[in-house]
């Protein structure tokens, strides 16, 4: 290993996952990129646009913030989830791999070999799990501040732990060493629930705090209201 | 884009920028979850090398990109952490924003 303990990566490296996998799903990666661009252009208007960007630039900045969840371990935000009520999920996944692309081009924090396992855990798979709950949650909670950040921060928890088993998977298809994969999963499971945790605080207050000030920025909110007034029509 | 929207985005953005420039000096050292998990079973020396054991990151091999300017994000220097933090948060803001305009759905007077 070439890497100084001091350093901070955040992000799977090169060489932890065989060639062939991580190009396997470097191809993954940009099917399902291109299709949400395809998707995403429907959510795309003059307000959303600058919205995402924002989006994108808070998710860098707080995954920069590590939190202690452990005595030796840290864990940051991912931002799926928080992604996902804010602008939707085929944006908010573009949000989350242009924070990876950014951070893997240039602050060297994933492997680049490595980019598709990236972006396949984080912007696919957690904001995959995120909005499924999302949507589930909010049929049954109220669509207002707090019932959105009860939201946040239960689908949080579990696009985290979805994000890091799909590490678990690409190790186990080319894992570069042979450690047990029930071991390599519950370690994972068990330190992400924690960062799920930490991941869901930040993401209720971040969300709550815009459904306060401007609600009408709020995607899972429009959309629901949108949704609404549709059923009273019919 | 309307004026209220431009001043939500102006007090987002410094947030994002005094997060990444300043908070981030405070954030927790440790390896993340991920590296943590990579790093057990094996035994690593002051400069961070393996010396032995056995742990995910074994094969583990430097960034392509390892000699850019910001990487590490600027290490442990306030100054040098501030300047990455917020270079990261322009830039992708930057990046996000002009992707998804470009890509935005145009409305009726356009068409």
């Amino acid at each position: 290993m070439l890497r100084g303990m001091e350093t901070t990566a955040m992000h799977i490296a090169n060489g932890i996952v065989d060639g062939p996998v991580s190009a396997v799903f470097a191809v993954l990666a940009v099917a399902a990129l291109a299709f949400c661009v395809r998707k995403a252009r429907n959510d795309l208007d003059e307000r959303l646009a600058p919205m995402a960007g924002l989006v994108a630039a808070f998710i860098f900045a707080v995954q920069m913030l590590n939190f202690q969840v452990l005595p030796g371990v840290s864990g940051h935000l991912l931002g799926g989830t928080l992604a996902v009520i804010l602008v939707g999920p085929w944006v908010g996944a573009l949000c989350v791999a242009t924070v990876l692309i950014v951070q893997c081009l240039l602050f060297a924090d994933g492997g680049l070999t490595a980019l598709g396992l990236n972006i396949t855990n984080m912007a696919l798979l957690g904001t995959a799990a995120g909005y499924l709950l999302v949507a589930g949650l909010l049929r049954v909670l109220p669509r207002n501040a707090r019932g959105l950040a009860a939201t946040a921060f239960i689908a949080s928890v579990v696009s985290v732990v979805v994000a890091s088993q799909g590490f678990v998977l690409e190790y186990a298809l080319g894992g570069t060493t042979e450690l047990s994969l029930p071991w390599v999963s519950g370690t994972m499971a068990g330190v992400h629930v924690l960062i799920g945790i930490g991941e869901g605080l930040i993401a209720a207050t971040t969300v709550a705090t815009v459904a306060r000030v401007r609600p009408d920025l709020v995607y899972a909110l429009r959309r629901f209201r949108k949704q609404a007034s549709v059923e009273v029509n019919a | 884009m309307n004026r209220k929207l431009g001043w939500f985005l102006a007090g987002g953005l410094l947030v994002a920028l005094l997060l990444a420039g300043v908070v981030s000096n405070f954030a927790s050292s440790s390896p993340d979850g991920l590296d943590a998990t990579a790093r057990e079973g094996c035994t690593f020396n002051a400069e961070g090398e393996i010396t032995g054991g056995h742990c995910i990151a074994q094969q583990e091999s430097a960034h392509q990109l390892g000699g850019s300017p910001l990487a590490d994000y600027g290490g442990d220097g306030f100054l040098s952490k501030f300047v990455a933090g917020t270079t990261g948060v322009l830039i992708t803001f930057g990046l996000g924003a002009g992707l998804f305009w470009v890509t935005r759905r145009r409305t009726r007077t356009d068409a």
